[in-house]
């Protein structure tokens, strides 16, 4: 049932993916300071802006699960965190470039948002030893959520210590109001964002999807009395 | 059902009895934080440190000296079963959370009250920072309190006991150690204590200790369900 919809959702993240990456290279004006260089924007900031919601979807999906009790939504809180920390090694990647190429050096301290990034990327990171330290799956699926909900809390305040912590701000590239970006690169930059969201969406319904298949592989092995070759201690959360 | 300041009085005394008796987590602390200044004083090769030197060699020894005692903190509760009983009492389960936090409230309170003289002593001309620090270290202690005491309840539960509180709680304190340094950077300025945005970083403290108590309280009951 989780792979309802994996076809259409993947060609259509494949089109709007084409069509983002065309836009940034043949429809962009190139920026009269960067040149080039600046259109790595177009890829880096929609993977944070993407990252950081798919973060609070985590935390917000273990709410779920703490509320109700239904590992399901376990399972959609570690998807969610599992490919936004992927999503989130891009940006630190991706923003690195950037801060060379801009810069002149391939880490900036002074640059708030890239150093918040990290920290929030750090403290997602250890999730994963976090979640699999634990034994018991279903006190696992409990403190993972639990994990999220507090990391949730964190995401937010993180950034306003490090924002304040900078004596100097750098110009953001949205001004407050009205957006500092011509017509063309705002275009230009929605487009990319609503493809990296779709391709985000798509690679959680993928890994859903496998998720629920290998559960029931396992269902049925047990059903025919055959163990699972080499089952590992590490045990993803699984969709029933 | 008791009340639940009864049942947070018995935890808290229960501790801080358990503690006088045995002095396994103080004693260790202070004395690793003293070392801690000492390796400092050679690894930064300074005999007297001020401003941002000061306030990062103070704040980085603390809380790694806090890291001891959150570490152990659910240790007895979970070798002698204290778990069991707590969830076959009936109280309410955030007593417990109450009562573990004030009580690593008063770990990190004894230890500053050892350590931060000495630290003045060793590497400060003056002592005229101490009474707006101790402000700082307060609203500090209660932020630590709180994450520690969540993340240690969960950490003792696993199978990596010992690595899992410090991997998990290092990157939480982040912001904590951001507002905390930055509050007593201009206190220990050489020039003599000023108050550069001392009320902002003070409000920040309080966010953050705000934050996490709520949700200390909110999740705490998920914790103990088995």
């Amino acid at each position: 049932m989780y792979g309802n919809g994996l076809r259409t959702f993947s060609i259509a993240t494949v089109a709007a993916l084409a069509v983002a990456l065309s836009l940034v290279a043949f429809y962009a004006p190139l920026d009269a300071d960067q040149g080039f260089v600046q259109k790595i924007f177009y890829l880096h900031v929609p993977l944070s802006i993407v990252a950081l919601c798919g973060f609070i979807a985590g935390g917000v999906f273990a709410i779920a699960h703490l509320r109700s009790g239904n590992r399901r939504w376990d399972a959609y809180s570690y998807v969610c965190i599992h490919l936004s920390v992927i999503y989130g090694v891009g940006v630190l990647i991706t923003g690195s470039i950037w801060a060379k190429a801009s810069w002149g050096h391939w880490w900036v301290w002074d640059e708030p948002t890239l150093v918040s990034f990290l920290i929030v990327f750090l403290m997602y990171a250890t999730y994963y030893p976090f979640r699999y330290a634990i034994e018991d799956p279903e006190r696992q699926a409990r403190y993972a959520s639990v994990f999220a909900v507090t990391a949730g809390a964190f995401v937010p305040l993180n950034f306003l210590a490090v924002r304040l912590a900078e004596s100097l701000v750098h110009p953001r590239v949205f001004a407050t109001t009205g957006g500092g970006l011509p017509g063309s690169m705002m275009l230009t930059f929605l487009v990319s964002l609503i493809a990296m969201a779709l391709l985000w969406v798509t690679l959680v319904k993928f890994e859903l999807t496998a998720k629920s298949a290998s559960g029931q592989l396992k269902r049925l092995r047990r059903a025919l009395n055959a163990p699972a070759p080499g089952s590992s201690s590490r045990v993803a959360p699984e969709v029933s | 059902m008791t009340p639940s300041r009864v049942a947070f009085a018995a935890i808290l005394g229960k501790d801080l009895r358990a503690e006088l008796r045995t002095l396994q987590s103080l004693p260790a602390m202070a004395l690793f934080a003293v070392t801690t200044f000492v390796i400092f004083r050679f690894g930064l090769d300074r005999t007297s440190l001020s401003g941002s030197m000061a306030s990062g060699v103070l704040w980085a020894t603390l809380l790694f000296a806090s890291l001891l005692a959150i570490n152990r903190l659910f240790v007895a509760e979970r070798e002698e079963g204290g778990f069991d009983a707590i969830r076959l009492a009936p109280i309410d389960r955030s007593a417990l959370f109450a009562a573990k936090g004030a009580a690593l409230l008063v770990y990190l309170s004894v230890l500053e009250l050892i350590v931060v003289p000495i630290f003045f002593v060793f590497f400060l001309d003056s002592a005229t920072a101490l009474l707006p620090l101790a402000a700082v270290l307060l609203l500090a202690n209660f932020g630590l309190a709180a994450t520690g005491t969540l993340i240690s309840s969960m950490a003792v539960n696993s199978r990596a006991r010992d690595l899992l509180a410090p991997l998990v709680l290092l990157p939480l304190v982040i912001p904590l150690m951001i507002a905390a340094t930055s509050a007593s950077e201009p206190l220990l300025a050489a020039g003599g204590v000023s108050y550069d945005r001392f009320g902002t970083w003070l409000l920040v403290l309080g966010l953050y200790d705000l934050v996490f108590l709520l949700v200390g309280y909110a999740v705490f009951d998920f914790l103990l369900e088995d």
